[in-house]
């Protein structure tokens, strides 16, 4: 049940992410200066958590979709199955976020 | 509707601490539910100490030792006491279960066994629920065998395949445990079936010998009776009889879309 309801978290906590993206993408087509305020806001601290955190949302709601996905189909019901996919969606969910952000502040140099 | 705390006049207040039973070496804390609907009261929470030298194993063991030594008022439902009837199904340390297979050794880590009755439903008196919805909900399901063909001279055949089909669906005691532990049906059970009723579609619809598929399919097509399932799957942790509700449940949705193709 805790898996069920974290599924549904992130899923809220997506809609208020995307308005991040969407605020970022349309400052990025109006102009300099309205970009900049947005990478301001993103690049100061509570902005990357809030960022770090939409990471989160996205890649456990997308892990914790296809488990869904897979008992809508009909397989995956077996305990160990359903145990195993439901702690592979937590792990996977937050190992990948971390690797996302080692890989950008690879490549990006945390800017 | 979405409900995060009980209603005022369930709210658990107080609650009676029975003395140790006199001369016993050996004793096992149990935590239980009371409420009486004839004093008016809220609903308290009674402590007990059973006699585990005097007592079976099991927690309906010590319930009944309870009711036998200590209070006579503390009321129950149980039969069979071997968990084929699904009477004495109730929440015990968290969990639905049958008290008549939980050993209370297997419960609480050695502190209190606490005893509730099954979460959501109405209270009939201290451990019993009213079940009648659930009940009513079975009953809409048309739980017999339907069928349109002559009936023939003996039995109904089935082969020994299509027989297997109705394996993990029969052997439902309907003793609540699921569709109590399930968050969809505490919220919505006036309109969703819940994974019981659910259940035993299921094993109507996979009958090789039914032949009201498509009308039964019917009864189930709506987004509150059959769709408020959201595989939250707490109804297959809690099937005392190791059955998997959720599964049955996605059978159905399947057949939904297998029949619109």
């Amino acid at each position: 049940m805790a898996l069920s309801i974290v599924h549904r978290a992130t899923g809220v906590a997506l809609y208020f992410g995307t308005l991040l993206l969407a605020w970022w993408l349309i400052a990025a087509a109006s102009g300099p200066g309205a970009y900049a305020n947005v990478q301001a806001f993103t690049g100061s601290f509570i902005g990357r958590l809030i960022v770090f955190g939409y990471t989160w949302a996205l890649l456990h709601h997308l892990l914790s979709g296809l488990r869904h996905f897979v008992w809508d189909l009909g397989y995956g019901y077996k305990p160990s199955e359903r145990e195993g996919m439901t702690w592979g969606a937590l792990i996977g969910g937050i190992s990948l976020t971390v690797l996302v952000w080692i890989v950008a502040y690879t490549v990006g140099g945390g800017r | 509707m979405v409900e995060f705390a009980l209603p005022k006049n369930s709210k658990i207040t107080g609650g009676k601490s029975w003395p140790k039973p006199a001369g016993a070496t050996e004793t096992r804390e149990f935590r239980v539910y009371r409420w009486n609907p004839d004093d008016g009261k809220n609903p308290g929470i009674d402590t007990y100490y059973v006699d585990t030298n005097d007592c079976g194993p099991m927690v309906l063991d010590g319930l009944i030792w309870i009711k036998n030594h200590i209070d006579p008022t503390l009321t129950f439902r149980r039969s069979c006491r071997e968990g084929v009837c699904g009477s004495c199904a109730m929440n015990i340390d968290g969990q639905n279960t049958l008290a008549c297979t939980k050993s209370m050794h297997d419960v609480g880590a050695g502190g209190a066994v606490k005893v509730n009755p099954l979460p959501h439903q109405p209270v009939v008196k201290d451990l019993v629920p009213d079940l009648t919805n659930f009940y009513a909900q079975y009953a809409s399901i048309e739980p017999w065998l339907k069928t349109t063909t002559p009936t023939p001279q003996k039995e109904w055949k089935q082969s020994h395949e299509d027989r297997e089909k109705l394996d993990g669906l029969y052997e439902c005691i309907l003793c609540a445990c699921c569709s109590t532990s399930c968050p969809s049906y505490w919220w919505n059970s006036d309109r969703f079936l819940g994974p019981a009723a659910l259940l035993q579609a299921t094993r109507w619809v996979k009958d090789s010998r039914d032949e009201a598929t498509g009308e039964r399919l019917d009864n189930l097509e709506d987004p509150f009776r059959l769709y408020r399932c959201h595989t939250i799957m707490n109804c297959a942790k809690a099937c005392p009889k190791g059955l998997n509700p959720s599964e049955a449940i996605a059978e159905l949705k399947l057949k939904m879309v297998e029949r619109q193709i």
